[in-house]
């Protein structure tokens, strides 16, 4: 079996501790050796994961705890983020996502709709677990050659 | 971790300085500061992020609000001074054709 180092953050599901947990995600994704813009990524896509679960758990009673799981491996970082409150409908939530177009009416713009948009758009893989609470389980890849992805830019370094 | 926002009003001119992280947490405070500037008629609410370093979709859903809230009273909000990281966030979401961004000054840290 592939190896990996585990490490374990639990925090009480309140908006305050968002911040935290994102200190903690950039602290394990530099010491991978992930770019800057990829922690950036992971942070954006951490946060609302975790903002969904404080959501949850805030409507249900408004404590409660939340546990994310760091899953470091030699190429990849994997992170879990389970809220142990109730569940929501998926099937729901996925109508509910995607970017805005522009035939879509202002008025009917989500205001919420963009957390699990995002997830998908910064991670490289997304999957969801509502059997027992809600679970999200995300990974991002340690690209150590990013030769294609930034092509497409002009380098201004003096 | 957290929000600051100043406010100076001149004329018909409302001029937010934010500076800090815009999440779930600071969301909120973001809302009550905004808002109610939208809703005088005539009035363009510039937003200056500049020292804005986090922002996730929570603060993209306080903007919705703020440019709904404008349609509705008759008055304009703009963005300016976007940094990278969250001038993408705005982007990847679609919202840069809906919302007055002035992107020719976006901040660079």
């Amino acid at each position: 079996m592939e190896s990996f180092d585990f490490v374990e953050v639990k925090v009480p599901a309140k908006a305050e501790y968002i911040g935290v947990v994102r200190l903690s995600t950039s602290g394990i994704a530099n010491r991978m050796g992930f770019s800057f813009e990829d922690i950036e990524d992971l942070k954006v896509a951490i946060s609302e994961a975790i903002t969904n679960a404080v959501k949850h758990a805030y409507e249900d009673s408004g404590e409660g705890e939340i546990t994310i799981g760091f899953g470091v491996y030699e190429d990849r970082l994997e992170v879990m983020v389970a809220d142990h409150g109730g569940s929501f409908n998926l099937g729901e939530v996925k109508e509910d996502i995607g970017p805005y177009q522009q035939d879509d009416n202002i008025e009917e713009l989500r205001e919420g709709g963009f957390g699990l948009f995002l997830i998908d758009a910064l991670m490289d893989k997304v999957e969801i677990n509502s059997k027992y609470g809600v679970i999200v389980l995300m990974t991002k890849y340690l690209h150590e050659t990013e030769v294609g992805q930034n092509g497409d830019q002009i380098s201004t370094t003096q | 971790m957290n929000l600051t926002i100043d406010v100076t009003n001149k004329e018909n001119l409302a001029y937010l300085s934010l500076s800090g992280e815009v999440d779930a947490f600071t969301a909120p405070k973001l809302k009550e500061a905004l808002l109610p500037l939208t809703k005088e008629e005539g009035q363009t609410v510039e937003v200056d992020l500049q020292d804005v370093n986090y922002m996730d979709s929570t603060g993209l859903g306080v903007f919705i609000s703020a440019l709904k809230s404008t349609k509705e009273h008759n008055s304009e909000m703009r963005l300016v001074h976007l940094q990278e990281r969250v001038y993408r966030l705005f982007k990847i979401t679609g919202l840069t054709e809906i919302i007055t961004i002035d992107s020719a000054v976006r901040g660079e840290k």
